[in-house]
């Protein structure tokens, strides 16, 4: 994902961020975002939800020429609100529910209504996945090593 | 560039049970070549690409078989369609796609042009799904060869006048070669490089 | 020979039932949950997920359960599974240098920008059975500690600097890689497809090969500059968007070894590199895999071929386990006729030698006789 720049966001950017964070966030936190609704938004299935995969690539030396590395499970689910909006849903494994929660909260979130709401729903959810990861890094730097060089010789 | 939202309608309803329908339907017409299939379907790409040639395409093409379109077909909105609901990659040059796709009434190209296979792999060809104004009452044709007990006679509307010149090359490079599938609506007729033609003889 | 042959059916449907209720144990036993294998088994079903080249830690766990436990037979059934998903597409070229690093080490540089993070390794433990572990003993949360701010920099570009190390840059048009799922193997193949084969080669046979390096075969003088585990970003293109996003994290291990080389005609002395990379936490088969890919790249640097490690085609038709175990084990299916065939010949080839030998010993005793 990446990280928010100082700029005011296009309107693709914003929901560049808004697929990603769905795509990165659990299946409990998107059923938090329907239990939180008065009313259920109705839509219909476009495409999916549909679990195939993707070639991972990536570069020889980690700078070089591609090569395909292997595969992943992705699914994928593509909805329109009965309203006429539509809207994608996309990540990395087998999970169907998420990916059409992710898809409904997208389709919500290019509709003028529901922009507020969706896009405070996103900065709470990319707070608590960086929050995850600070603390992952955390972890990781209490094993960096210090050295000690040890003086040897006579004076 | 986002997607057109009629590029999101037309695809199918039920992906396994309509696509199993679909290639059985296509399996039935290219084993006995001159037959007439239907191909029952609700899918249809936006713009000229005809029901059975839609069918054909969520059918068979995927992310890994590349489709090339002739110019009446070549619209945004199939475009979309295309990549949307069937991944395959649309290419502009002939003689790499796995599947061409020719619009109602657009001049038939020289099969040469299209993938014909390696003696080591027939199989790399371009298979070419054909609109044509009607499946019957065209030239009178005599069709012999595997899937055909003796005779088959078939006259497929709108094709060249010398099409069975063009068809016996085609014929002559096997194992090389087209295969060809001619659709009208949501009919199809296959004629696979193994099949013989000539002109019926009044 | 192959001729087909009918019955066994009653045989084989009690043998899988049987095998189910040994795979189940105990059953005064609570069974092991897949949720269970990836949270505590985790590097075995990481290696699965590398073998198998499919990522996907439950389906890995899923068939890690279901082999009871025999990596191959997973990986095998993984495989199997994988074949019945269409493919969505291709990722962006993943970017290991924007990594959230969970170990990074180098062996060639002490103080480098970003530190040695060890993370979660087994080096430095004393590999002694550990008796707590045979209880459900409570285990500490990890120490945390302020992060640097220095971004964790690849090894690989502080060489680059002197210019003393082989670049690895893009070429200049972007071709297509190959892939090895898609097209049979046609020898001799571009590093992409070897990299691609050696990935989800089996990590057995790739350190024995990189060992085989070390000891002589094919010396190729490693450091490894520079080993990093953790997750990165996949990134798709979605047409129907019109712009990449990244659908979700893999953890991946790399590992850069760098080989000192004397040069040639055409190269400068320099060192070069040797490049594994690899699902899951898995640090001995990435270093295996740079070890091999650099041995691989012999012809390229104008070294000769002497050693087994060296040649492609023994080391990529060979790598791959689920080939092996499928050639090696049809050895069990019925040879009935093929075996028969075989025991008449031995047959009259026995009886052809002690006539031979009989002839000889007449004519040896007669010898002796005069």
């Amino acid at each position: 994902m990446q990280t928010q720049n100082a700029l005011p966001e296009t309107p693709d950017q914003t929901r560049k961020r808004t697929i990603e964070v769905l795509a990165h966030a659990s299946l409990g936190r998107l059923k938090q975002f329907f239990a939180d609704l008065d009313e259920q938004p109705e839509f219909q299935m476009m495409r999916g939800p549909e679990t195939g995969l993707v070639m991972i690539r990536g570069r020889m030396g980690g700078t070089g020429s591609v090569f395909n590395l292997g595969e992943a499970t992705a699914t994928r689910a593509t909805v329109r609100l009965t309203t006429g909006e539509i809207g994608h849903g996309y990540r990395l494994g087998g999970d169907r529910d998420a990916v059409r929660l992710s898809a409904v909260i997208d389709a919500l979130g290019t509709r003028d209504a529901f922009k507020p709401k969706v896009s405070r729903f996103v900065e709470e959810t990319e707070a608590t996945i960086k929050s995850r990861e600070d603390k992952q890094r955390a972890e990781t730097a209490a094993t960096r090593v210090n050295f000690f060089t040890m003086v040897r010789g006579d004076d | 560039m986002a997607l057109a939202n009629a590029s999101l309608d037309g695809g199918f309803q039920d992906a396994v049970f309509e696509s199993q329908a679909v290639f059985r339907g296509l399996m039935d017409a290219m084993s006995r070549p001159g037959t007439i299939q239907t191909l029952e379907t609700p899918a249809k790409a936006p713009g000229a690409l005809s029901a059975a040639q839609s069918a054909i395409l969520l059918c068979l093409a995927d992310p890994d078989t590349s489709v090339w379109l002739s110019p009446s077909l070549y619209a945004q909105d199939a475009l979309g369609w295309i990549s949307f609901h069937s991944g395959a990659p649309v290419t502009h040059s002939m003689s790499n796609a796995n599947f061409a796709f020719l619009g109602l009434g657009e001049a038939l190209p020289d099969f040469l042009g299209f993938a014909n296979g390696t003696q080591e792999y027939p199989d790399r060809s371009t298979t070419i799904i054909i609109e044509l104004p009607a499946l019957t009452g065209g030239q009178a044709l005599v069709a012999a060869g595997p899937g055909i007990e003796n005779e088959i006679d078939m006259s497929p509307s709108g094709l060249p006048d010398n099409f069975v010149r063009r068809w016996s090359a085609n014929h002559g490079l096997f194992p090389r070669g087209v295969d060809l599938i001619f659709t009208c609506g949501s009919t199809v007729m296959c004629l696979p490089r193994s099949t013989q033609l000539k002109q019926r003889e009044v | 020979m192959y001729v087909a042959v009918k019955g066994g059916e009653a045989a084989i449907s009690n043998a899988h039932r049987l095998l189910a209720d040994r795979r189940r144990g105990d059953r005064n036993l609570p069974a092991i949950s897949v949720e269970q294998i990836v949270a505590q088994l985790a590097l075995s079903v990481d290696r699965i997920m590398a073998e198998a080249s499919l990522y996907d830690k439950t389906l890995a766990a899923l068939a890690m359960r279901q082999a009871r436990g025999d990596m191959i037979e997973a990986i095998f059934i993984l495989r199997a599974y994988r074949t019945t998903l269409p493919r969505f597409g291709y990722s962006n070229p993943i970017n290991t240098g924007e990594m959230l690093v969970e170990r990074r080490i180098s062996a060639t540089y002490k103080d480098l920008p970003g530190g040695q993070l060890l993370g979660p390794t087994f080096d430095y433990t004393h590999r002694l059975l550990d008796p707590d572990l045979l209880n459900d003993s409570p285990v500490e949360e990890p120490i945390t500690a302020e992060t640097g701010h220095e971004p964790i920099m690849r090894v690989a570009d502080i060489l680059a600097g002197e210019s003393l190390i082989e670049m690895e840059e893009p070429g200049e048009e972007e071709t297509t890689p190959g892939d090895i799922t898609r097209e049979p193997l046609e020898f001799p193949l571009g590093r992409d497809e070897r990299l691609q084969a050696l990935a989800r080669g089996d990590e057995g046979f790739l350190l024995a090969l990189g060992y085989s390096t070390q000891r002589g075969y094919a010396r190729s003088h490693p450091f490894a500059g520079e080993i990093r585990i953790g997750l990165v970003d996949v990134e798709v293109d979605i047409p129907e968007l019109g712009f990449a996003v990244s659908i979700g994290k893999v953890q991946i291990t790399e590992c850069q070894m760098v080989n000192q080389f004397k040069g040639s005609a055409k190269q400068p002395p320099q060192f070069t590199r040797g490049y594994g990379l690899v699902f899951g936490q898995s640090e001995r088969k990435a270093m295996a895999m740079s070890l091999v890919d650099r041995a691989l790249r012999a012809s390229e640097f104008g070294e000769d071929i002497t050693a087994p490690a060296q040649d492609e085609e023994f080391v990529i038709s060979h790598s791959d386990n689920v080939q092996a175990t499928g050639f090696v084990e049809h050895l069990k299916l019925p040879h009935y006729v093929d075996f028969q065939a075989e025991l008449d010949l031995v047959r009259r080839m026995r009886a052809e030698y002690e006539a031979t030998q009989t002839g000889t010993a007449t004519t040896e005793h007669k010898e002796a006789a005069e």
